[in-house]
């Protein structure tokens, strides 16, 4: 069980983590600012095990990985959404973060809910209430399951 | 049953005969694009996944452009360990200051019609326009593809655009693709191709080709496609063999959609803060006050760009309290608009030349605003922060209009 904090339509990756930040040698360095434009607390109230929900479009804007990164340092276990841009999905799927498509979720949850994940089945409960999510393409899944794309490879070998 | 032409690039790389959109295929990759921003990352990516050497040094490129110069200290940090990286690994093709990764690959060469590039950076669907299939990236990813040469993609489904035509004479290629993101929306092309054709596309410069090609990712696409013709042959100096000829949608491919426009209907428009899709035609924002202008990037930095700019402000002034900051996007279009007058017309207008490179797009390096200014910008994105505070008001339009906004200080159509 883990709280949601949940965000609008076409989050784009500036706002998940801000050019300025990505020139910090480190991703533990960069994390305390992410979501710094739309709430400069995040770091500081998200707890591990907890989720980030959205509506469509997440994550749309740079090819910065920095932006799936922050989330996973953070401890965020997986992010929620009606739909994903194509490079943030992808960057979160190589480094071991969770994404998930689920088109019901967003529009039955409030900000600061609580929420549990089955990511094995698919399934989100909230509020008494259960949301199918859309499955993994086999390629990804299976690096996700490795914990990403580095470990994906080096079990190639 | 016919293919599009990323399907037959695809088709091409992969020597898969039978493919489709949704397939998942394994590319052989033909180049790679690293910036400044990101090699650290990629750098030690690549030690950590145990690649001892990479897999074709001639294939990957190292840009300098988003820090160059620096202007904090930390920046040079990327630069030192760019330059290690490339020692270590044997890399020939290094730019330190020649300008901006997406103007630099396909203007030194580096990618040819029907080839399939990656770059570390969103806007690296830019290489369409001379008909190659380029796409933005991760660091992991770069990581993989420098050790491996290859990369999987799903074989993405095609948004035929067909523009025909001749456009307004202060429309030009922005105010297509500002337009055309506004109707499909940020994320109306997602995990999609978009394929250009129609004799407005037909006639148009490489130059503006590109500026459409690097916005496609605004509305979420993978890549944007334009087919070759004897204008890119002239642009790469080659020319174009049966497979690179071949580069064109067959009528029986299937879309997933169809959208045409007229280019006399078109008109001078605006993406408004702070959503790229958020467009409206310049006439409804005129007298909007403003209090900088930006004329350049990978989007519209080119000659051609800059000389639309002169031809508009050619023996008029900036207006007061105006800043006009212009920066051309490598340094041979510095020295090409240095030969013909075109600097030399901004310059008199009351224009500020910068050095190539990335810096006031992304809000480094200088040009940055504060709360409540605004800004009229021939970049690609008006996100929150992106140019300063995030309380700044970033307007994305053409060169032409820019520099109409920036004699009348305020919005006005050129």
């Amino acid at each position: 069980m883990g709280k949601l904090f949940r965000f609008h339509n076409d989050v784009d990756t500036d706002q998940i983590i801000a050019s300025q930040y990505l020139l910090f040698p480190t991703i533990d360095e960069m994390k305390t600012y992410t979501f710094e434009s739309l709430d400069p607390d995040f770091s500081k109230k998200a707890k591990p095990g907890d989720f980030v929900v959205a509506c469509e479009n997440f994550g749309c804007g740079s090819s910065r990985e920095q932006a799936p990164a922050v989330l996973k340092a953070l401890g965020i276990k997986a992010v929620i959404a009606k739909s994903f841009a194509r490079i943030f999905y992808r960057n979160a799927i190589n480094i071991g973060l969770p994404v998930i498509v689920c088109k019901d979720l967003y529009d039955h949850v409030q900000d600061q809910d609580e929420m549990e994940l089955d990511l094995e089945a698919g399934t989100i409960v909230s509020g008494g209430q259960t949301f199918t999510c859309t499955k993994l393409p086999a390629k990804m899944q299976s690096i996700l399951d490795q914990g990403g794309l580095i470990a994906s490879l080096n079990k190639e070998d | 049953m016919g293919y599009t032409i990323i399907e037959k690039i695809l088709k091409h790389n992969t020597g898969v005969c039978d493919i489709k959109a949704g397939d998942i295929v394994t590319t052989n990759v033909d180049r790679v694009m690293i910036h400044d921003i990101f090699i650290p990352f990629v750098a030690d990516k690549f030690e950590e996944m145990g690649f001892t050497k990479l897999w074709d040094p001639d294939k990957v490129v190292l840009i300098y452009d988003h820090l160059v110069p620096a202007s904090q200290v930390d920046d040079t940090r990327h630069f030192r360990k760019g330059n290690e990286f490339a020692e270590k690994y044997g890399m020939k093709n290094v730019h330190r200051s020649d300008g901006i990764c997406h103007q630099l690959m396909t203007e030194a060469g580096y990618v040819k019609p029907g080839d399939v590039v990656f770059g570390t950076d969103s806007h690296t669907t830019t290489y369409g326009c001379v008909g190659a299939f380029s796409s933005g990236i991760g660091y992991t990813e770069m990581a993989s593809i420098l050790g491996t040469g290859q990369l999987w993609v799903k074989v993405p489904q095609t948004i035929k655009v067909t523009i025909n035509g001749e456009l307004p004479a202060n429309v030009t290629s922005k105010d297509i693709i500002l337009r055309l993101i506004g109707d499909l929306r940020a994320d109306g092309a997602t995990y999609q191709a978009l394929e250009f054709t129609g004799d407005t596309v037909k006639n148009m410069t490489v130059a503006s080709r590109m500026t459409m090609a690097n916005m496609a990712i605004e509305a979420g696409a993978k890549c944007a496609l334009f087919t070759p013709d004897e204008k890119t042959a002239e642009y790469c100096e080659i020319e174009l063999n049966d497979f690179q000829k071949s580069l064109v949608g067959d009528p029986d491919a299937v879309y997933a959609r169809e959208l045409t426009y007229q280019a006399e209907d078109l008109v001078p428009v605006l993406a408004c803060p702070s959503q790229v899709d958020n467009i409206k035609p310049v006439k409804e924002l005129v007298g909007t006050k403003i209090d900088q202008v930006f004329i350049g990037s990978c989007t519209n930095g080119r000659l051609e760009d800059l000389q639309k700019a002169a031809a508009v402000l050619k023996g008029k002034k900036v207006a007061p309290f105006v800043k006009l900051i212009v920066t051309p996007a490598s340094r041979k279009i510095y020295r090409q608009a240095l030969a013909d007058g075109t600097l030399e017309i901004l310059s008199d207008a009351g224009a500020i030349i910068t050095h190539p490179g990335c810096g006031l797009c992304c809000g480094r390096t200088g040009g940055i605003l504060s709360d409540g200014e605004r800004v009229v910008a021939t970049n690609n994105r008006n996100f929150l922060g992106r140019m300063g505070t995030s309380k700044v008001e970033i307007f994305l339009a053409s060169p032409v209009t820019a520099a109409a906004c920036a004699v009348a200080g305020e919005i006005m159509e050129g």
